[in-house]
């Protein structure tokens, strides 16, 4: 194990890398691209059974699949890494539309009737008080997207882009456990890392939750 | 649009449905099946009774929540990998990657079905005579079901789907198709393969909201409720806000 790390340490480095960005990539887009659908959702009912059909097809799509099929559509290159930002991010947004839904849902009506008694415009409410308290739904459905996302990224690997997913290929051909290991550790402990960042965030995002419990 | 008209030529083509073709699609239907259903009743056979232990006594709920969260971050690929090298290739790495992909959306939705049944209903139920596992099987499984019952739905969903990767390590079902098209450059039996595996997805999906609709107790679903006015006295509760 450590024989491998000090041969091949700097590429193990630069696959962590390469993951990172290509794992937190969607995230972001895929938030905001969810935040406007899920509110149109919420404020529209009609919108919520197609949409929430969509995506469970979406979601249906094998992220191999999708790897593979995109760049025939948008007409990009096959080893080009855009391609995983942007499957993973219809991912994203499969899997966050259906939460921003449940959040902005779980807002109990008796607070937006007394938001709006006392004067909130609807984007103000939208802004001040429904989005801050489904802060909690929300970020749920962000870390399981964060956490797979992570993950998938490694399938990638099977087209040559893949992060520390070329470590599995590798391993594999080469019947050589090291840099499986290695590439399962860090995928796992990176996952772990940014679970706890948005734990975080929601911490300091809700500062009531937190004087609730005092 | 000539990959679209490929796409339904690799569908449609009759050698792709002949049952005697190893490579048919039938055939592959049949083995990612195998994969599928093995997985998920292993990953059930574990991850529900576990789920109904910590979610009826509430304690371990920190270690059900946090082998969830772990469970999801194993990369699928890394651990399929890990188990072929320890074991060799064959069936055991494929369902042990897929079993450990299925018992997370399955142990968090037990734990969660039994914990959001209303304490005074299990209460209710114990002030009637009921044993512990009476109260468990015959109050909470029962108003659990509906978020029990997304849980294997969703797990389903992403067993099916990830089970493509069988293929990468020279077992069969649909992962074939897109693992042959790919290392030949045939995109067109990729994108086939890629719509069987999310055809075969939902009608799965289609399946369990049956098997949904069939066990859930009316009484829990709102069904028995039809022919009423919603209730709308939420709106009008004037208790304080817990949160």
């Amino acid at each position: 194990m450590l024989q491998y790390l000090r041969t091949s340490g700097a590429a193990v480095v630069e696959a962590l890398q390469q993951h990172v960005i290509l794992a937190l990539l969607p995230v972001l887009i895929g938030l905001v691209v969810a935040l406007p659908l899920g509110y149109l959702a919420h404020r529209y009912r009609w919108l919520y059974p197609p949409l929430l059909g969509l995506s469970s097809i979406l979601y249906a799509v094998p992220s191999l699949a999708l790897f593979v099929v995109l760049p025939s559509i948008i007409g990009t290159n096959i080893l080009d890494p855009i391609n995983i930002v942007i499957a993973l991010s219809i991912y994203t947004v499969a899997l966050l539309v259906r939460t921003v839904v449940d959040g902005l849902g779980s807002v109990p009506p008796t607070v937006t009737a007394a938001a709006t008694a006392i004067g909130f415009r609807p984007l103000g409410l939208l802004l001040k008080v429904e989005l801050p308290i489904a802060v909690p739904v929300i970020l749920a459905g962000l870390r399981v997207a964060t956490v797979s996302n992570v993950s998938l990224v490694s399938v990638g690997a099977l087209l040559g882009i893949g992060g520390l997913g070329a470590l599995f290929t590798d391993g594999l051909q080469r019947d050589y456990l090291a840099p499986i290991f290695v590439g399962i550790t860090l995928s796992v402990l990176l996952a772990l890392a940014l679970d706890s960042l948005i734990v975080g965030v929601q911490r300091v995002l809700t500062p009531w939750v937190r004087a609730g419990e005092r | 649009m000539s990959l679209a008209s490929d796409v339904a030529a690799f569908l449609g083509a009759g050698a792709n449905w002949q049952l005697g073709n190893p490579d048919s699609i039938p055939v592959r239907l049949l083995e990612h099946l195998e994969y599928t259903s093995i997985a998920l009743a292993i990953a059930a056979l574990i991850a529900i009774p576990v789920g109904l232990l910590i979610g009826h006594t509430n304690r371990g709920a920190f270690i059900a929540i946090n082998a969830g969260n772990a469970g999801r971050a194993l990369p699928t690929l890394g651990l399929l990998s890990l188990v072929v090298i320890v074991v060799g290739i064959g069936l055991v790495p494929v369902v042990v990657a897929l079993v450990v992909l299925a018992i997370p959306p399955l142990l968090t939705s037990t734990y969660a079905g039994l914990r959001a049944v209303d304490r005074a209903t299990i209460d209710a139920a114990r002030g009637q005579g009921m044993r512990e596992l009476q109260v468990l099987l015959r109050t909470e499984v029962p108003m659990a079901l509906p978020i029990i019952m997304s849980g294997v739905r969703n797990a389903t969903l992403q067993v099916v789907a990830t089970a493509t990767v069988a293929a990468y390590v020279a077992l069969g079902g649909f992962g074939r198709f897109l693992i042959d098209g790919l290392a030949v450059r045939e995109y067109p039996q990729v994108v086939g393969g890629a719509i069987l595996v999310a055809a075969l997805a939902i009608v799965l999906d289609l399946i369990l909201a049956g098997v949904q609709r069939a066990v859930v107790s009316p009484g829990v679903s709102g069904r028995a409720a039809t022919g009423r006015a919603p209730h709308r006295l939420d709106v009008l509760d004037p208790s304080p806000i817990e949160r």
